[in-house]
């Protein structure tokens, strides 16, 4: 089971904060320094895995943006890697050729694709087309319930 | 502050002001509010992205906190104001706010009204928000549990979708049960979108709270005959973690999953997968659904882990994809290593192990770091079931001891220990020495913990073990754990007096290098000890490999220097000063010097080490004359084979035995435990002795009797430190007492030194046994006359302390009451058994024969406690052989907790008996039975004898 996954830029800064277990907040954000820094420290040729705590960090790096998932130690690490390559081409056909901006200015919809991904994380859905079929749909119950005209205004905007 | 978004306070009418007004109530506010808005129409919020510009337009950090602030300042005013409009959007602003690590937590209330809204938007960010910033150790958490509940019974099915997601994010136990029976509701829904995710809620729920798996058992019959992926792949995860969570539930699904048997379903959907055509919709780079395939796997290990027959009806489709997938990409790969993993931990057959083993030895080699990690992890959790495969890439793995990756390297050094054995210790300590010298700090005590215990395993002569002590002292320096100090001075003392004389100056040598007292001070522990128990031999002995000898001048300044020194520690200052008395009795010139710095020490801060510098200036003063005696050489421990065995037993039961303790990480660690504490007891020797020696001394000059007596007590001291109570006898004895009380005494001490409960329930009893003989050691010094034949265990120590100290003069029937007294327990080394009071209900003895071969007779003897059952084990030899390092390994159910106790022996002579003690507490209601694992070597062949035991007494199970 995935216990969190975590997006960063790499000055640090997150883009993305997805947590699957109950940690108080305070933790959460020293997990999260602590991961960032150790993560931006390593070398590029370095392998995707660090064995962190008693779970196992997987991480990837696309352009400028890191993907990084703490698994289970029985998890496969090599299968987390596909799952956060399946999450960037969804949000590669979501957003058409995703960049780092459209996850900071659409990080709602970040969260939106991430949950027809994954549940408590277990992946839910291995069918990409599926995912971005239900996207979609949702996508216009909103425009739905706030016409077009409206939507710069009652919309989030 | 914000006076722009303040303006609208100014609206309210005066009468209206909440803080003055008796008569406020929250209608006439909410109805004061809507007039307001009507009246002064408040200006549209900010939009979301406007204010994610405004905050990266921000150049100085100081400048996004102002713009922040602001916001938030202005969004706490609309929660205020109860603004529902708005609401949505302000809690997508803050939920961006909170990701930059701003805090949040005033959203969650109106998080929670979003997610009661009747808009799919407002549903959308509100449940975003709570699985963001609910916390499940406040309350409020639970008010979004009716929420939930809704929308689970909602008639549209992303609102249903969204409440799953949530429930399965931020699942907390006490949701978890309220909403259980909707999630198995849902399971059940023809709708695949709601299925798929009730699937993995109700993962989430059992995740939280085991004990709801029944009621989702009905509702997986189905899952896994659907053909959605989605519903395949949660299917599985749900199922995968039913049967990891309880046997019985395996048991369950291997006997009846609906209409088919859920081996061969499983084999089917993964056939269909491998050699069905491609599919566009599930296809990653040429492989169909990797997810679904490793998910598969995974739960197939599981069902055919130690099932022959499941084994068997999955043998084939493994075959399959291990030959199939294709291994360019990271996906086969992927599926190659749950294969290979899979392939290891079921009941395989040989051809298909040798081809897993394959696969591991191409990952090695890969370019990629990733599948090399992953070969090496991999390896490390098949290298028992198969050690000469993985040898054959030793070479490679002791390369990756070089990468410059922290995991691989971390990975490289695991591995390498378990691959070292008899014939490659001595390259393969090179190596890790090597690895030892430039590692991280966080590998140094590990590592050397490990090659220590390599080195006591395998080590070809003394000489040689010596050597890599020293060398492993030297490269790990401060990172060395203290049970490489105690291991390394327990083999020293077990050692020949020429082993003795060489190591003692290579340890001088060593403490010559600069820098060596700061930063090495386990070697300097260890360095004085042998110095000051073996100067005699260091100065003035054979010195047959021609080491240059210091003079007793430089010697003594060496000890001033570090004894003086602020960068040793109390503990190197203990080691020292200990030394530095001993070095007195076997120096020849400069005693004088030697009593002036233990002399200075009398006023030292320290207490510890006043207290030793007064006691030792004693020994210079009135009673000079014992301090030869007392500073005598220590009795050469007896090294505890232990450790090793520990660590073997808990590797190769793993693999093949159904009911074993099959943890292995538990077995290791527990293992460890109780070498740690055998050593850290063997190390306290010196101390105990010292001990003894000081307070014996301080009250000495009456009589002999009061030696006996103050002994006791300081055996008591030492022995009951722990203990609530430090009464006993041993304490309030005055010196006349006769011997009898003495002995008394003794068995107090003993009492209630084995009732004493101790943290470590394992570490307690091989410490006591220590214990036990510390003291009897202490006693012979003492007493110096033993009458009576010398009893089997320690006869050794006492012969040899006799030589030494036949001088001191004490009561002849004194000691030959005491030691009648003791001998019956010290010798069948089962003290804490024999001395606990009989078990009330004692049942009459029962013995059983686990086995009887070749001259080998097990016995086992049940006796049934209050809360365990003790199950005393005695072999014996009636062969005319020698069989070495016995070992004796059991496992018993997973309902039982086991624990052994140390044996007695390793090595049987003929006609030779070993004892061990187990106890077996039951955690339910099961009848036990023992699975025995019986080592030995008979003329360096390995003999191995497995045998089960049943029909032990009936136990109850333990209330815990």
């Amino acid at each position: 089971m995935m216990l969190f996954m975590l997006l960063f830029s790499r000055q640090g800064k997150l883009r993305l904060q997805k947590w699957y277990m109950a940690y108080p907040d305070k933790v959460k954000k020293k997990i999260t320094r602590e991961l960032v820094t150790t993560i931006l420290a390593r070398k590029p040729k370095m392998c995707s895995f660090l064995e962190w705590k008693d779970c196992k960090i997987v991480y990837k790096r696309y352009a400028s943006l890191y993907f990084c998932c703490a698994i289970e130690q029985n998890d496969n690490e090599l299968l987390t890697l596909e799952i956060i390559h399946r999450y960037v081409e969804l949000l590669d056909k979501y957003f058409g050729s995703v960049c780092e901006l459209d996850i900071i200015f659409n990080f709602e919809k970040a969260y939106f694709i991430l949950d027809e991904l994954l549940i408590g994380g277990e992946i839910q859905e291995t069918s990409k087309k599926n995912v971005l079929k239900a996207i979609a749909s949702q996508d216009l119950l909103q425009e739905d319930e706030t016409p077009q005209s409206f939507f710069d205004d009652h919309g989030l905007g | 502050m914000y006076p722009y978004y303040e303006q609208d306070w100014s609206v309210l009418p005066p009468e209206n002001n909440r803080r003055f007004n008796p008569a406020f109530n929250m209608a006439t506010i909410r109805q004061a509010f809507t007039e307001a808005v009507e009246r002064v129409r408040m200006p549209t919020p900010t939009r979301l992205r406007d204010l994610i510009r405004q905050i990266r337009a921000a150049r100085t950090a100081a400048e996004e906190r102002a713009v922040v602030n602001k916001e938030c300042a202005y969004i706490r005013s609309t929660f205020r104001e109860e603004d529902s409009v708005w609401r949505c959007r302000n809690i997508a602003k803050l939920l961006y706010i909170h990701m930059l690590g701003y805090p949040a937590h005033f959203g969650q209330l109106e998080c929670l009204k979003l997610t009661a809204s009747t808009r799919f938007t407002d549903k959308r960010i509100g449940y975003l928000g709570a699985m963001l910033l609910l916390d499940e150790r406040q309350d409020v958490h639970l008010l979004i549990t009716n929420c939930l509940k809704n929308d689970l019974n909602s008639s549209t099915q992303f609102v249903v979708g969204l409440a799953l997601c949530t429930l399965g994010a931020i699942a907390s136990p006490e949701m978890a049960r309220d909403l259980a029976s909707e999630v198995e509701r849902l399971m059940k829904s023809p709708n695949t979108y709601i299925r798929k995710k009730a699937t993995l809620c109700a993962f989430r729920v059992i995740r939280r709270v085991p004990e709801l798996m029944e009621i989702f058992l009905p509702a997986t019959r189905s899952l896994l005959s659907e053909k959605n992926h989605g519903i395949l792949i949660t299917g599985v995860t749900l199922i995968t973690e039913m049967c990891e969570n309880s046997a019985d539930t395996l048991l369950h699904f291997k006997k009846d999953s609906g209409n088919r048997e859920i081996v061969p379903n499983l084999v089917r959907i993964l056939k269909n997968l491998i050699l069905g055509g491609y599919s566009p919709e599930h296809d990653v780079s040429g492989v169909s659904d990797p997810f679904l395939q490793v998910k598969i796997l995974r739960l197939l290990r599981i069902l055919g882990h130690n099932d022959p027959d499941a084994s068997e009806a999955m043998n084939d489709i493994l075959a399959q994809v291990a030959t199939n997938t294709e291994t360019s990409k990271n996906v086969g790969n992927t599926i190659l290593y749950e294969t290979v993993l899979s392939i290891m931990d079921i009941r395989s057959e040989g051809g298909l192990r040798v081809l897993a083993v394959n696969i591991l030895g191409r990952f090695l080699l890969n370019s990629d770091k990733n599948i090399r990690y992953v070969a090496l992890n991999t390896l490390l959790r098949t290298v028992h079931a198969d050690t000469s495969a993985v040898q054959r890439h030793r070479t490679t793995i002791l390369e990756c001891l070089k990468d410059p990756d922290v995991s691989i390297r971390r990975r490289a050094m695991e591995l390498s220990f378990a691959l070292i054995n008899a014939q490659n210790i001595r390259t393969m300590t090179k190596e890790l020495l090597l690895f030892l010298e430039k590692a991280d700090a966080e590998f140094k005590a590990q590592c050397s913990s490990g090659m220590i215990l390599a080195a006591e395993r395998y080590s070809p002569n003394t000489r040689w073990h010596l050597d890599t002590q020293l060398s492993v002292l030297i490269a790990a320096g401060n990172y060395v754990r203290d049970d490489v100090v105690s291991s390394t001075i327990q083999l020293v003392s077990s050692s020949p007096v020429s082993e003795q004389t060489y190591i003692t100056n290579r340890f001088w040598e060593s403490l010559q290098v600069t820098n060596h007292c700061e930063d090495k001070q386990p070697l300097l522990q260890v360095a004085v000890w042998a110095i000051g128990e073996y100067g005699d031999l260091f100065m003035y002995g054979a010195n047959d490999d021609e080491f240059e000898r210091p003079t007793e001048s430089d010697l003594i300044a060496v000890y001033h220097k570090f004894l003086t020194s602020a960068q040793v520690s109390t503990t190197s200052k203990q080691y020292a000063l200990v030394s530095l008395a001993k070095l007195s009795t076997r120096l020849q010139q400069c005693v004088e010097e030697v009593q002036a710095l233990i002399t200075s020490f009398g006023s030292h801060l320290n207490v510890d080490l006043q207290q030793r510098g007064v006691e030792f200036t004693q020994l210079f003063g009135n009673y000079k004359h014992l301090r030869p005696p007392l500073l005598e050489k220590m009795p050469a421990m007896q090294i505890s084979r232990i450790s090793s065995q520990n660590g073997e037993s808990s590797g190769s039961f793993d693999d093949n035995s159904p009911d074993v303790i099959e943890n292995g990480i538990e077995g290791n660690s527990s293992g460890h435990q109780l070498i740690e504490s055998n050593m850290n007891t063997l190390g306290d020797n010196t101390n105990i002795l010292l001990d003894l020696l000081g307070s014996a001394d301080l009250s000495s000059g009456v009589s002999d009797a009061a030696v006996a007596t103050d002994l006791s007590n300081a055996v008591h001291k030492k022995n009951t430190r722990n203990a609530n109570d430090g009464g006993g006898g041993g304490g309030t004895t005055t010196t006349n007492n006769s011997v009898v009380s003495n002995n008394q005494d003794l068995l107090d001490l003993l009492g209630l030194d084995m009732s004493t409960p101790s943290s470590g329930s394992l570490a307690t009893d091989p410490s006591s046994a220590a214990n036990m003989n510390n003291m009897l050691d202490g006693l012979d010094l003492g007493f110096g006359i033993m009458d009576g034949p010398p009893n089997p265990t320690n006869g050794n120590d006492l012969t040899g302390m006799l030589g030494g100290l036949g001088t001191a003069p004490a009561p002849v029937v004194a000691a030959s009451g005491l030691l009648g007294d003791l001998n019956p327990t010290a010798a069948s080394n089962n003290v804490a058994a024999q001395q606990q009071p009989p078990a009330p209900q004692a049942q009459p003895a029962l013995q059983m024969t686990a086995l009887n071969k070749n001259g080998l007779l097990v016995q086992l003897e049940p006796v049934t406690g209050n809360d365990c059952m003790q199950i005393f084990m005695t072999t014996t030899n009636s062969s005319d052989n020698t069989l070495e390092q016995y070992l004796l390994q059991a496992a018993v159910q997973k309902s039982f907790r086991l624990q052994m106790l140390t044996p007695s022996d390793s090595v049987l002579p003929p006609g030779g008996v070993i004892t061990q003690e187990m106890r077996v507490v039951a955690t339910s209601n099961a009848v036990l039975r023992m699975r025995l694992r019986i080592s030995y070597e008979l003329d360096g062949q390995q003999v191995v004898e497995q045998t089960e035991v049943s029909g032990f007494p009936e136990q109850q199970p333990s209330n815990e």
